[in-house]
């Protein structure tokens, strides 16, 4: 069994362990609390005054534009994990093809920018 | 059973279960946490097979991302408030994932067959990393391009003026 299993298995036991805790706490919860529901006890507001309106109201679509964002700088951030385990390596070379890489994108935040994109009034 | 092996039945039934319960649920919004919860499974595979920087884009750009976007779109959309889903176009819905069943078993069957796929790290991230710097940096620089096309792109099509 090579490393990386070994560190990978560490992760499984991490996650099994956070699945059980959550698991474990709503179990216990639900043994030891007593269940005495009534119409204002699973009101969204137990105490304060009660919600208006309807539940939904429509958003502003910018907030698409924030997603879109974060998506294209998602992707730049994924290449980042490859560069970051190589570039001692391969020394200023790589540093300067991701400075590069990164300069290019930053052109579109500044699109976006100068566009008033990121405003909010 | 080896060990990766039984990690392999956990995730690959957690996988199945999650994805089934994304079709199955009548919620978009359980939809969408439910294909977040099968991505997850399907990275967990992708690094089991030790296709490492294949699970990491999985996690960071699907769960991350792509699935974000879905719920970016149930909220811009109100479709959370009436999120029962459904419609009568139910044996054409079955006709097409039979179908698309059918060629994803034909390509599977027909690349591997009866051949034994070993747990291991074919191709390190380390290996990637060195590749993708240095023989394949001009494509790579280019994705930056593409990136860039996109963004400007989403902005032109998303402003109200």
């Amino acid at each position: 069994m090579s490393d990386y299993y070994v560190n990978y298995a560490a992760v499984a036991v991490l996650g099994a362990v956070i699945l059980l805790f959550g698991l474990g706490t709503f179990a216990g919860w639900a043994l030891l609390r007593p269940k005495r529901w009534n119409k204002e006890k699973n009101a969204i507001y137990e105490c304060g005054i009660d919600a208006v309106g309807e539940q939904w109201k429509q958003p502003n679509v910018r907030y698409y534009i924030f997603a879109f964002l974060f998506v294209v700088f998602d992707v730049e951030a994924l290449f980042l994990f490859p560069w970051a385990i190589t570039y001692q390596k391969l020394g200023v070379y790589a540093v300067v093809e991701m400075v590069v890489f990164i300069a290019i994108l930053f052109f579109g935040l500044a699109y976006a920018w100068g566009r008033k994109v990121l405003d909010w009034a | 059973m080896a060990l990766p092996t039984i990690a392999f039945w956990i995730l690959a039934a957690f996988t199945a279960v999650s994805t089934l319960f994304t079709v199955l649920t009548r919620n978009v919004v359980h939809s969408a946490l439910g294909l977040a919860a099968s991505l997850i499974g399907a990275a967990a595979l992708f690094i089991l097979f030790g296709a490492q920087f294949v699970g990491l884009a999985q996690i960071l750009i699907y769960v991350g991302a792509v699935v974000i976007l879905f719920m970016f779109g149930i909220m811009l959309t109100g479709t959370a408030v009436r999120p029962v889903v459904d419609n009568d176009q139910r044996p054409a819905a079955a006709l097409v994932a039979l179908a698309v069943f059918l060629v994803l078993a034909a390509g599977i069957v027909s690349s591997f067959g009866t051949k034994k796929v070993r747990f291991q790290v074919a191709f390190p991230t380390v290996q990637l990393g060195h590749q993708l710097f240095t023989t394949w940096v001009l494509p790579f620089e280019a994705v930056s391009i593409l990136l860039l096309a996109a963004l400007v792109g989403a902005i032109v099509l998303a402003r109200r003026d």
